[in-house]
């Protein structure tokens, strides 16, 4: 179900009507209800895919949890007869036990991620390597089902299992309430991946009809609607139009790709997190922020603490820090400072580190070497304007730009232009061809290509580049006044004739400006396949 | 704590580590910063941190970091 | 209080605004295509018609009621659409017979062959205009193709708001109103363009109407016989699109086994007397002005003999309605041929066609 379908827009209105009919105790359950409804109409088979991970997951965390427990009772009673060292050996011993459940649920978990999203990608690779040795492809590929969302719930669940082997909290008792967690429908197609200390707090609760946080709700739906149908479902038109003739549309035109994709992109994902958010709003439910104004940001590494904040954090917190801070880093890093030097031996680790994390990020997008090259271009990318560091130092204190308006704004669009040129990989058929588009920009541009037809060739009117233009006026207006705070709270303070204006005004342009209905294939969410 | 605060001004020399609190929240330090950060504390303290431990709240000022491996070096003996 | 009219006023406004933009993006058929705005027409008129003639362009351009009226006093009307799929025949006559009840309808077999929904903007063009009942719902659910959504009837603004970029000075005329474009529901063409290298029908795998479209045919002439309505079935005298004796033979049987009589125009053509070379605006698809007076000619003699419809000139109402139809009826002959002699065609340079 998309989210752009009428399907949705019903189904939502039944779950919505339902949720505050019910007496609040049953909310949270009509909530599970729902969710599994909604995973069942989009496939019955997917339901037996996430119940797999929601009941292994349940099943480990609560073990550890138990033990966990049952050990601190025992250890606080038999603490005193103990000596220093019984003590820490016991302490291991508990610890090595908590570790086998810990990584039995981990890897099963993982293992079906893997085999359902990557069997197909590996067998291609066997095939071409088997073919750089003279032989036919042998292999031929599975037919495998990628559940809906698959990576998302499990590097939710995940996550959850983590923290509960961390000792942050306490596993919960009731597998209904975790499998609510796990399945939540409104995040469980493009996430953001939600953190169990953080959903907890509102999801299980029960909540009254509250006129200000259902408005608030559905003011941030709409918004999400404007985005996605106005200005994404719109350009990517000429985006697929870009990248499906790489021959005519090369030099400039690839560049205009990169840079219409680089809007389509935002406006789709963040219209869609936007749409999620708000659902979960409307039923009182706190769902994180995924993104924070990303194209504003200063550098890369800043970029990527501001866009699709809950998968960065979710590799820093789970992968990166549990790879730099293991026995094994901790060794490489003291050997390499003995071999080569503190300054150069310091860097290893790091340097490891991200590379693994930035590897896993990109074959978590997706199961292709673009994706791979992809974030390994990010990697290279960070790591350079790390080393650079002491030379902005350098220059900022030789030449007093720092701050100024001016040099804000060079970053800024310095930032979009490496993301959008690494975006490529996002876009075209093959690693190749995607060096061949970028290389295109700066050998195949030529002033000639500025011709109005050839952007009308496209598939879209001069009349679609305006909404498009105009939207994106709208996004960058919305989020210059949104650094000083929320801008549905400034909207509400407003007299009731703006408000209405401005409310009115965003649903009837998303009515009668959006891209949808016949004539425009109903594109899907660009996350979902993740 | 000497010792740690060099360390963090290795780091980022145009802070004042003595005074300066919510050291994660507020952007100062980074992931980078946070591995290179506990890789140096092994070296100097001979303390492991775990990953667990990596969270905004122990590294919020050179006082809660302190705290963390003071706590270490007590458990161990 | 206050806040209560505060809410009321803005509901207001809100509805106000989406029924205003719905009005003015929905398509007009005002110029060019003038097909779509068939159907909306009927309802404007009197009733009490004693002949309705229900199908595609192949009785809307090929009858007219004008000539029915002026010889046999025969008081009729089309309900004609383009590519009028025969479930919403049939759903149009469910809407008839429930409106008027007339004394006959004349159903043009020709739309048998489509089993299946066809086009959606064909759909859009026969449904938009039937006012809402329960006939409109059931034509809508028959019809609708796999890309359509039940909703974008109701709210037609979620069909037609893509039209925000075509919008021109039609949209602003016809906001509250339409012109009337056809006469009774006849669509004219006083041109000429002689019927040459008709086709053979390309042969077929298969011959069979499909059994959606036979279920529909036995539902329609249930609904008259239930309501004691004569349904006679035609087929056009038009050479194209080709009708294969396949065909005409299911019918036949079908009329027998259901005692229904069927006239199939193809054979009458030279009773009737038409000339492919003059008879005809299209090269033989439809028949212009000349060769449907002639086929009126033909069926209004048979409606009165046969099926003994009532002269009813001389009602003073229907003969001053009357008189306002055969007035624009000659009016548009009169335009036609103008438009013909100046610049070749019958449309006027301002019409887009």
């Amino acid at each position: 179900m998309l989210f752009t379908s009428y399907e949705f827009l019903g189904f939502l209105l039944v779950v919505f009507i339902m949720y505050y009919l019910l007496p609040g105790r049953a909310q949270w359950s009509f909530l599970l209800i729902a969710s599994y409804a909604f995973y069942f109409m989009a496939d019955p088979r997917y339901l037996i895919f996430i119940a797999i991970t929601t009941v292994s997951t349940y099943l480990a965390a609560k073990a550890i949890s138990d033990k966990k427990q049952s050990f601190d009772i025992w250890f606080k009673e038999h603490k005193k007869e103990m000596e220093k060292e019984e003590r820490k050996a016991a302490k291991a011993k508990e610890h090595a036990n908590e570790k086998k459940i810990f990584l039995c649920c981990l890897l099963f978990n993982l293992g079906i991620l893997a085999v359902t999203k990557y069997t197909n990608f590996t067998i291609s690779n066997i095939n071409s390597i088997i073919g750089a040795f003279g032989n036919q492809g042998t292999l031929s590929f599975v037919d495998l089902i990628i559940p809906m969302g698959i990576s998302f719930y499990t590097f939710q669940s995940m996550g959850y299992l983590i923290d509960v082997y961390n000792g942050k909290f306490e596993a919960q008792k009731n597998p209904f309430k975790f499998a609510l967690f796990v399945s939540f429908f409104p995040q469980l197609v493009q996430g953001p991946i939600s953190r169990y200390a953080d959903l907890s707090q509102t999801l299980f609760e029960e909540h009254r009809f509250d006129w200000k946080t259902v408005s608030f709700g559905l003011e941030r739906i709409m918004w999400g609607f404007f985005k996605k149908l106005v200005i994404a479902d719109r350009i990517l038109v000429a985006v697929q139009a870009i990248i499906a003739s790489p021959d005519t549309y090369n030099g400039f035109y690839a560049f205009a790709g990169a840079m219409f994709y680089a809007l389509e992109l935002y406006a789709d994902f963040t219209g869609g997190i936007d749409i999620t958010i708000g659902v979960a709003e409307t039923m009182g439910i706190k769902v994180t922020e995924n993104f924070r104004r990303p194209y504003f940001s200063k550098n890369i590494k800043e970029y990527w603490n501001r866009w699709h904040i809950t998968m960065g954090t979710w590799f820093t917190d789970y992968i990166f820090y549990p790879i730099s801070a293991s026995q094994f880093m901790m060794k490489l890093s003291k050997k390499s400072r003995a071999r080569l030097g503190n300054n150069l031996g310091k860097r290893v680790p790091v340097y490891l580190s991200s590379f693994i994390v930035w590897f896993t990020t990109g074959i978590w997008h997706g199961a292709s070497w673009n994706f791979i090259v992809w974030g390994l271009g990010n990697f290279v990318v960070i790591m350079i304007s790390q080393e650079l560091e002491p030379f902005y130092r350098w220059f900022h204190s030789k030449v007093k730009v720092d701050g100024t308006f001016g040099w804000k704004l060079f970053q800024i669009i310095r930032t979009v232009l490496i993301m959008s040129s690494l975006r490529m990989f996002d876009c075209y058929r093959d690693v190749p061809l995607t060096f061949k588009m970028f290389g295109s920009i700066f050998t195949k541009s030529s002033l000639s290509q500025l011709n109005a037809d050839a952007f009308i060739s496209m598939g879209l009117e001069s009349y679609d580049y305006a909404v498009v233009f105009i939207g994106m006026l709208v996004l960058v207006a919305v989020s210059l006044v949104q650094r000083s705070g929320s801008v549905r709270e400034k909207i509400a303070a407003k007299a009731a004739p703006v408000r209405f204006i401005a409310w009115y005004g965003l649903f009837m342009a998303t009515l009668i400006f959006g891209a949808y209905g016949i004539g425009y294939s109903a594109s899907q969410f660009i996350y979902n396949q993740f | 704590m000497n010792e740690l605060i060099e360390i963090l001004s290795d780091l980022h020399p145009e802070v004042d580590f003595t005074t300066a609190k919510d050291l994660v929240t507020g952007g100062i330090l980074d992931s980078f910063d946070i591995v290179s950060l506990i890789s140096e504390i092994n070296e100097e303290f001979d303390v492991t941190i775990s990953a667990a431990e990596l969270t905004p709240e122990n590294f919020a000022s050179a006082e809660t970091i302190y705290a963390l491996i003071k706590a270490k070096l007590d458990d161990e003996d | 209080m206050k806040k209560l009219l505060a809410i009321i006023l803005t509901i207001f406004i809100a509805v106000a605004g989406l029924a205003f933009a719905t009005k003015l993006l929905e398509p007009k058929y005002m110029s060019g295509v003038l097909e779509g705005a068939m159907i909306e027409e009927y309802y404007d008129d009197p009733t009490d018609h004693n002949v309705v003639f229900i199908g595609d362009c192949e009785l809307y351009e090929n009858v007219s009621p004008v000539y029915l009226w002026e010889n046999f006093g025969i008081n009729s009307y089309i309900r004609g659409s383009a590519q009028q799929l025969i479930w919403q025949s049939y759903y149009l006559a469910e809407e008839t017979i429930k409106k008027e009840h007339p004394d006959i309808i004349v159903f043009n077999v020709l739309s048998m062959k489509y089993n299946e929904p066809q086009k959606e903007a064909y759909n859009r063009m026969t449904i938009d205009g039937m006012k809402w009942s329960s006939s409109k719902i059931g034509s809508i659910n028959a019809s609708m193709t796999e890309e359509e959504h039940f909703i974008d009837y109701v709210f037609p603004l979620l069909r037609y708001h893509r039209r925000w970029s075509d919008l021109d000075s039609d949209d602003l005329t016809y906001l509250g109103h339409r012109d009337k474009i056809t006469f009774n529901g006849y669509y004219m063409r006083v041109d000429v363009k002689p019927a040459e290298n008709i086709p053979e029908g390309k042969p077929l795998a298969d011959y069979q109407f499909g059994s959606n479209a036979y279920t529909y045919l036995d539902k329609l002439t249930k609904l008259c016989k239930d309501n004691d309505v004569q349904l006679i079935l035609v087929k056009a005298p038009t050479l194209y699109p080709y009708w294969y004796s396949q065909w005409e033979e299911q019918i036949v049987d079908y009329a027998a086994a259901n005692d229904l009589p069927y006239i199939n125009f193809l054979d009458l053509q030279d009773e009737m007397g038409i000339d492919w070379n003059e008879d005809t605006y299209d090269g033989g698809l439809h028949l212009n002005l000349a060769g449907a007076e002639k086929m009126s000619q033909y069926f209004g003699k048979v409606l009165s003999e046969e099926f003994k419809v009532p002269d009813r000139r001389g009602e003073a109402e229907l003969d001053s309605y009357w008189k306002l139809v055969s007035d624009r009826y000659n009016a548009e002959i009169e335009r036609q041929n103008t438009n013909l002699k100046l610049y070749g065609t019958v449309h006027g340079p301002e019409e887009n066609q």
